[in-house]
């Protein structure tokens, strides 16, 4: 068995399946002869046997099931009608395709198991049809003679069959020597034929004239041959080992998840009996309930393994993907694995596998450097990648990792700037593993150029939500010039999950496990002083590090009843930041079997199901990920939220008081312009920039908006290639021009300012808003340099350009 | 589509478990009904619609509890009564409604029924498929599809 590979053992549990499939169905056959449903049956299953022998180079074997085929597929189509000789024969050729697996099993080859008898009683039961078929009633002499004629032409191996054909039609003895000759191997050439001829005009006309005479060479298809070349010391163990096919058995994954359901119902119950149990004294129930608790741990385990499929089998494809890209691209690359044999469940493994095949392509696409690009760094031209697995506390983890250029954290900040998907500011607050996750973000891609392999901006984020949705976890490390490693963590399974849970004014939740990193107590004096806000947002400093704290019952909107000033910390990790749950107390550690919520509840989006805990309760399993989306989602919607609000002061234009509309220009410098100069705020993607002459110009609500970029107009060093430029709109007198900034940052109240005079081109002067100094912009110049036509008409109607600076100066 | 077919069905005659919601007889298709149970523990589940009164342990099964009271904009049911829970099945998913108590199971006749009656307000309308009109009581049928679409 150690020689046989994996791939023909699998063939050979399903072929033998077919097979005994096959027997029934042919007798069955016989019964409803039209049934075209088994027929396509049948042959389907024949189909299979021959594609993979086939592709497996078991050459016999493809030869029978082939005409086997052939004769079904007339069948099948009407061509021919079923006669009990072609059932005949049909079962021969199963009996035989046994035989050569019987000796494939054994030996690892095909043995010396001869087909062509079979193969020429398939060919001849299907001629003999077509000739038989028109005159039913005519003697079946002639046509059977040249039949067996044609045959002996077409081959010498077809001989064989005619040969014994001819004494099995004389009577029962002829079983005897059937199996006799067969032995004697292959019968004279010439011979046969002339005693065909002779006998055939005996043959009863009937229907099916050959209809014993082929069932007889069945045994000896399938007795004297199946393992003459095992010799005797291979025999006993032949004896001994169980069969393949008999070994394993097929079971309905349907069937294995109600399994998996009751025991995980049984889980439960065990919790529940072990809890109770605990506030007796009784010793006998303690043994029994502790026996109980063994068992029903180890019935959970051998269940769960019912489901488990080492990792191999996903991994396999890989190479093949690797090498076809590696030529595509030119890469030299050696792929390594470790661990193929970790298992996990089924139901995981067709989810990562997906997720894991972008993975390894996006290594070979992205990471991994052409040769001479590895030669000129010093690196061996040979790139390497390494697909890792393991089990690690309940989890499975699956590395990619390869030795390629890594991944430039700076280069990717930009890029996410540049896509707009994150403000520069934040990118500044970011560390360099906060920006290796941005790669997850939607719509992220930093390769040059679309390639057929990657490069369109979708990937990452899918295979993120893929493996989300499983319960896994994705993260990302790399060493720019070394190597990037992917690394995913998978739960060993879905059904039975270990768990925290907490204690959330007076209601237990579930949190899982996999998203929890550690637990922080502190006493109601640490408290006070540990937890510190940034921005309204309350923070803890946990090794130095910032933690953003989201308090539970403020998302669940529920009053705390933790009174004490005492604070729990669980500290979660999902998407790639970390996140403080405050909870009011932490209650215990379990493995929960997760149920699903009605769909009245799923829109919350907040809980990820719901699980009966030990005494009896329901305690809902919180969503981590939607959690921290959720946490996350505050910080935009509070962008969001003043945005509006600018646009809200816009709209009353309250003129009493001044309002400052404050945006950066690039290189640091933050200009204030005067909210009510301001109509509108707008995004404008670059590509809609125009030129008119030498001045840019967007359309913008069906007219042409001259446009002026404030950076260069104020000489700052501002970004020159995003997508998407923030626009100031700023009309009067149906006349508008569009102000372009880096970012608008905030609107503040005008008298809080203090004013200086230091001034510039374009400016009026500076002054301290929000403790930062801050230009303040002369509106009319840079408008001027944008449309120098902007103020012919209302120069004359209007007083001065005071209209426009005054309530600046008034400051 | 057959489950369509399903409550359409007692329309023309039929089977309806009916129960008791402030004064007013309800029935739902009795082959809807899995069981009806005494008053159960109710897990709140913050965040959910008004008319979700909690989770409930159905013998290790998590079953969503709907107040139909809250659902057919009635007054809440008063303090220190408890309610009963009827445990519905549909598409195989198990719903549970919480009502005042329950009545028995009526053979209806279609001729008896009638389109909801105009006085009906806007919230209940949509969830009454019509009335029944037994002697001395109507008789509502509850589209028990929508009441546990919350």
């Amino acid at each position: 068995m150690d020689g046989l590979d994996d791939i023909v053992e699998e063939f050979l549990v399903e072929s033998h399946e077919n097979l005994d499939q096959l027997d029934t169905d042919l007798v069955a056959l016989e019964q409803e002869p039209n049934s075209r449903e088994r027929l396509s049956s049948i042959f389907r299953t024949i189909h299979t046997i021959k594609g993979t022998s086939g592709f497996l180079a078991f050459n016999r074997l493809e030869e029978v099931t082939h005409v086997g085929e052939n004769m079904l597929s007339r069948l099948r189509d009407g061509e021919l009608a079923l006669t009990p000789t072609r059932t005949s024969v049909l079962l021969q050729m199963v009996d035989t395709v046994r035989s050569l697996l019987t000796s494939i099993e054994s030996t690892g080859g095909e043995g010396t198991v001869d087909v062509s008898a079979v193969v020429a009683a398939i060919t001849g039961a299907m001629e003999d049809g077509a000739a038989a078929e028109a005159p039913a009633a005519e003697p079946a002499a002639k046509p059977a003679a040249t039949r067996v004629r044609k045959t002996a032409a077409k081959s010498t191996a077809a001989k064989a069959p005619a040969a014994k054909a001819a004494p099995a039609r004389k009577a029962a003895p002829a079983k005897k020597a059937a199996p006799a000759r067969a032995a004697a191997t292959k019968a004279p050439a010439a011979a046969p034929i002339a005693d065909v001829e002779d006998v055939a005009p005996e043959v009863p006309v009937t229907g099916s004239p050959l209809a014993p005479a082929v069932e007889t060479p069945l045994p000896e298809a399938t007795v004297p041959q199946p393992r003459p070349a095992a010799d005797d010391e291979e025999h006993p163990q032949q004896e001994a080992r169980r069969g393949v096919a008999d070994s394993t058995i097929r079971v309905d994954v349907d069937l294995l998840d109600e399994l998996m359901l009751l025991v995980g119902e049984l889980v439960l119950t065990r919790n529940q009996i072990v809890q109770y149990v605990g506030r007796t004294n009784d010793t006998d129930l303690l043994r029994a309930s502790q026996r109980l608790n063994l068992i029903a741990s180890e019935l959970q385990e051998g269940v769960m393994k019912t489901r488990m499929q080492p990792i191999d089998h996903i991994w396999s494809k890989l190479p093949r993907v690797v090498r076809d890209l590696g030529l595509q691209l030119k890469k030299t690359i050696r792929l390594e694995m470790e661990g193929r044999d970790t298992e996990l469940d089924k139901t995981l493994l067709e989810a990562v596998k997906d997720p894991l095949t972008h993975l390894v392509r996006n290594s070979v696409d992205h990471g991994i450097e052409a040769s001479d690009v590895r030669k000129a760094k010093g690196k061996p031209a040979e790139g390497v990648l390494t697909l890792r697995a393991r089990h690690e506390s309940g989890q499975v983890v699956v590395e990619v990792a390869d030795d390629g250029a890594g991944i430039d954290s700076a280069k990717i900040g930009a890029k996410a700037v540049e896509r707009g998907l994150i403000s520069a500011d934040a990118l500044n607050r970011m560390g360099p593993q906060d920006l290796l996750q941005l790669i997850f973000l939607p719509g992220f891609s930093t390769a040059a150029a679309v390639t057929n392999v990657s490069g369109r901006g979708v990937g990452m984020d899918v295979v993120k939500t893929n493996i989300e949705s499983i319960g896994g976890t994705i993260e990302v490390e790399s060493q720019p010039g070394e190597g990037t490693v992917m690394r995913l963590r998978i739960p060993l399974t879905l059904a039975i999950v270990p768990a925290l849970t907490v204690e959330c004014s007076g209601d237990r939740y579930a949190i899982p496990q996999i998203s929890l990193q550690e637990l922080v107590a502190l006493d109601a004096e640490k408290a006070a002083t540990a937890v510190e806000e940034v921005g309204g947002a309350p923070v803890y400093r946990l090794r130095g590090e910032l933690l953003p704290l989201v308090r539970l019952t403020d998302v669940l909107d529920l009053p705390s009843d933790r009174h004490d000033g005492h604070l729990v910390i669980a500290v979660l990790r999902s998407e790639g930041r970390r996140f403080g749950l405050v909870v009011d107390r932490v209650l215990n550690t379990e493995e929960i079997v997760v149920k699903a919520l009605g769909g009245q509840l799923k829109s919350i989006g907040l809980y990820s199901g719901a699980t009966v805990l030990g005494d009896g309760a329901i305690a809902l399993i919180l969503d981590v990920q939607a959690l921290s989306r959720r946490a996350l989602r505050t910080e935009t919607t509070e962008r969001q939220e003043s945005r509006e609000a600018a646009a809200a002061a816009l709209a009353s234009s309250d003129r009493d008081r001044q309002r400052m509309l404050l945006a950066a220009i690039g290189g640091g410098r933050r200009v204030a312009i005067p909210l009510d100069t301001v109509t509108r705020l707008e995004q404008v993607r670059t590509e809609a920039v125009e030129r008119v002459g030498n001045r840019e110009v967007v359309q913008y609500r069906g007219a042409i908006l001259p446009m002026v970029r404030l950076d260069r107009h104020l000489g700052a060093y501002g970004e020159t290639d995003r997508e998407v430029l923030e626009v100031i709109v700023y009309s009067d007198h149906g006349r508008s021009v569009a102000i372009v900034v880096e970012e608008i940052l905030d609107i503040v109240d005008g008298e809080t300012a203090v004013r200086s005079d230091i001034d510039d081109m374009g400016l009026l002067g500076s002054a301290v808003l929000g403790d930062k100094v801050t230009e303040l912009l002369d509106v009319r110049a840079a408008i001027l340099a944008a449309d120098p036509a902007f103020y012919d008409v209302p120069l004359n109607a209007l007083p001065t350009t005071d209209a426009v600076a005054a309530p600046l100066l008034e400051v | 589509m057959s489950a369509t077919a399903d409550l359409k069905a007692p329309a023309t005659g039929g089977q309806l478990a009916t129960f008791w919601l402030d004064g007013d007889l309800y029935g739902v298709e009795v082959e809807h009904v899995q069981e009806v149970l005494r008053s159960q523990k109710l897990t709140r589940v913050p965040l959910a619609p008004t008319a979700v009164a909690g989770l409930i342990n159905l013998r290790g099964q998590v079953v969503t509890a709907i107040e139909l009271r809250e659902r057919l904009g009635r007054k809440p049911r008063p303090e220190g009564t408890d309610a009963v829970v009827i445990v519905v099945r549909l598409h195989g998913e198990a719903v549970s409604l919480l009502v005042d108590s329950i009545a028995d199971v009526v053979d209806v006749d279609a001729t008896d029924f009638e389109t909801p009656p105009d006085t009906l307000d806007g919230k209940a309308r949509e969830l009454i498929r019509g009335a029944y009109k037994l002697s001395g009581q109507l008789l509502l049928a509850l589209d028990v599809q929508k009441a546990v679409s919350a």
